[in-house]
């Protein structure tokens, strides 16, 4: 049976699995203790709680659960991981490379930090959304004590070479901080493995819920320490103080074990359906994916249609299908994706693009439906478009000289 | 964010998409926008000369839920008025009739543009002087 309306914006966040507010439920009602409250039982189920979830979480990212700080979402732990590496290694450099399609909570904090005295390289990336590992091991400087680059991209769900991109850090002294808030629980990560060393992700992005993320931070070769960001109680070995959100952290504990269970059998659907969504969806003319197909997250399809415009293409249908658009038409900038400009799109393919994000419980007859859905409204609105019809007849667009307003 | 209904139903029923012939002495052309700002529009009128009325108006538009209404009414509002009098149609009327938010008033400068440039396009080609009009400053 078909289920309206369609939820394919699962990079945004993903709905609850029932079995995580299952598990979180008690923590609300009869276990509502404060895990710092040493005293009584109250205190002690909640600390319980937390050193359970702490051990589910590490687990998941093959991590020690003493390397765990929790904190309010990904945002906070890209803060704390960025801001409290330059503050914690302010006598050894300024510097920390990152790149241009980092997402915001990276991006703003790096800007925060130029603000205050510190430097930062912004790396560009190919077409394919990849950063030139020879250009990041020039761009390492004597002053640089951090390297900032996310495992997967939010936009494009595109995979950085993470493990290559650790040995130039560990060769050169440098700490690697990455945004692991899409990749966490969708693919495999492994601290160790790959070599990080600062990494920030988030329960809602795997079926958890909102408001609860960490940081891991290596406790062991190297030994890293971040300069908290938020003062007060002491809380998580001092790193990120403020009352623990027991029931939270029990969802994002369990999140993370469902999703170490259960990932290779939702990756094998998930990808199924997306690859067959692309498919689909690429034989309409003029149909571009962007980014890398190869390194990339295996739910996640970000498609240009072209002399179509996104926001206009998703009014079409997103009474029934949720889905994002790299269109920023509704902004007051009217500027399209950074991350899809940085590939090197012209703003007029930015404009027309869709992100997929599919997940956990999306389905065969919902694929079905949205393929026929977006097929059906890209060729009503290219009969619309006057780009559409001078394409048709030959004409090279950007020969035009647009009347810019 | 929501739309209202009435650009819904342009959306979903837009109003004289179509083509006329360019060339036409009788038919004006205009096109304003750019695909980088996301949104183009072409709108044309064709003029009875010997009645000065505008007995047709189609339009393409490449642009957002909004772009496309603001086109589609301006095509509506043209058909069955003299040039002179669809001079006379400003973007606040669109905006009005459609209830645009502030974010997408852009759409309507860009039809009251459309409408401007279709119609000089028609006097120029009947051997007329081209009317300056002041730069449109919402964007």
């Amino acid at each position: 049976m078909l289920k309206l309306p369609i939820y394919l914006d699962n990079n945004a966040t993903t709905p609850m699995d029932p079995r995580v507010l299952e598990a979180m439920t008690p923590y609300f009602l009869e276990h509502f203790g404060n895990a710092a409250s040493r005293n009584h039982p109250f205190g002690w189920e909640a600390e319980e709680a937390v050193d359970y979830a702490r051990e589910q979480v590490a687990k998941l990212i093959g991590a020690d659960p003493k390397e765990i700080i929790f904190t309010s979402g990904a945002t906070e732990a890209d803060n704390l991981g960025i801001k409290g590496v330059y503050e914690m290694y302010a006598s050894k450099g300024n510097h920390i490379i990152t790149a241009t399609t980092e997402h915001k909570a990276v991006l703003d904090t790096c800007k925060h930090i130029e603000k205050i005295g510190g430097e930062v390289t912004y790396m560009q990336v190919n077409a394919e959304g990849l950063i030139d590992l020879k250009e990041l091991e020039a761009a390492i400087k004597p002053t640089t004590i951090l390297i900032s680059l996310m495992y997967a991209n939010n936009e494009i769900g595109v995979i950085q070479p993470i493990k290559e991109i650790s040995a130039i850090a560990r060769k050169n002294g440098v700490l690697l901080f990455t945004d692991g808030t899409q990749a966490v629980g969708k693919i495999p990560v492994d601290v160790n493995k790959d070599g990080i060393d600062l990494m920030a992700f988030t329960a809602h992005k795997m079926y958890g819920p909102k408001g609860v993320g960490a940081l891991y931070v290596r406790r062991k070769n190297p030994r890293v320490k971040v300069t908290a960001q938020i003062d007060g109680g002491g809380h998580e070995r001092g790193m990120r103080s403020g009352t623990l959100n027991v029931p939270g952290i029990v969802g994002f504990g369990k999140a993370c074990e469902i999703a170490m269970l259960d990932m290779d059998e939702d990756t094998k659907r998930i990808s199924k359906m997306r690859d067959y969504l692309e498919t689909e969806l690429l034989k309409l003319e003029e149909a571009y994916v962007n980014g890398s197909r190869e390194h990339r997250l295996p739910h996640v399809a970000n498609i240009s249609f072209k002399h179509v415009e996104g926001e206009g293409l998703l009014m079409g249908f997103n009474k029934n299908i949720a889905l994002s658009s790299g269109s920023a038409c509704t902004s007051a900038s009217l500027e399209p994706s950074y991350v899809l400009k940085a590939l090197g799109l012209g703003d007029d393919l930015a404009h027309s693009s869709l992100r997929f994000g599919l997940g956990r419980f999306t389905t065969d007859e919902q694929i079905e439906y949205t393929i026929k859905a977006i097929s059906e409204t890209v060729l009503k609105l290219r009969e619309m478009s006057p780009l559409w019809e001078m394409y048709k007849e030959g004409i090279d667009l950007s020969t035009i000289e647009w009347a810019a307003h | 964010m929501a739309y209202s209904e009435k650009v819904i139903d342009h959306y979903q029923n837009p109003k004289n998409v179509g083509t006329l012939d360019k060339s036409a002495k009788n038919v004006g052309t205009g096109l304003v926008g750019a695909p980088e700002c996301g949104d183009v529009m072409r709108l044309q009128i064709e003029v009875d000369d010997a009645t000065g009325m505008i007995t047709d108006a189609k339009f393409k538009t490449f642009g957002c839920g909004s772009a496309i209404a603001s086109s589609s009414l301006a095509t509506e509002w043209l058909k069955g008025k003299s040039v002179d009098d669809a001079l006379k149609i400003d973007n606040m009327d669109i905006v009005e009739e459609l209830n645009l938010p502030p974010v997408k008033i852009h759409c309507s400068v860009l039809a009251e543009d459309a409408i401007k440039s279709a119609i000089n396009d028609y006097r120029v080609k009947n051997g007329l002087e081209e009317i300056k009009f002041e730069e449109s400053v919402v964007h």
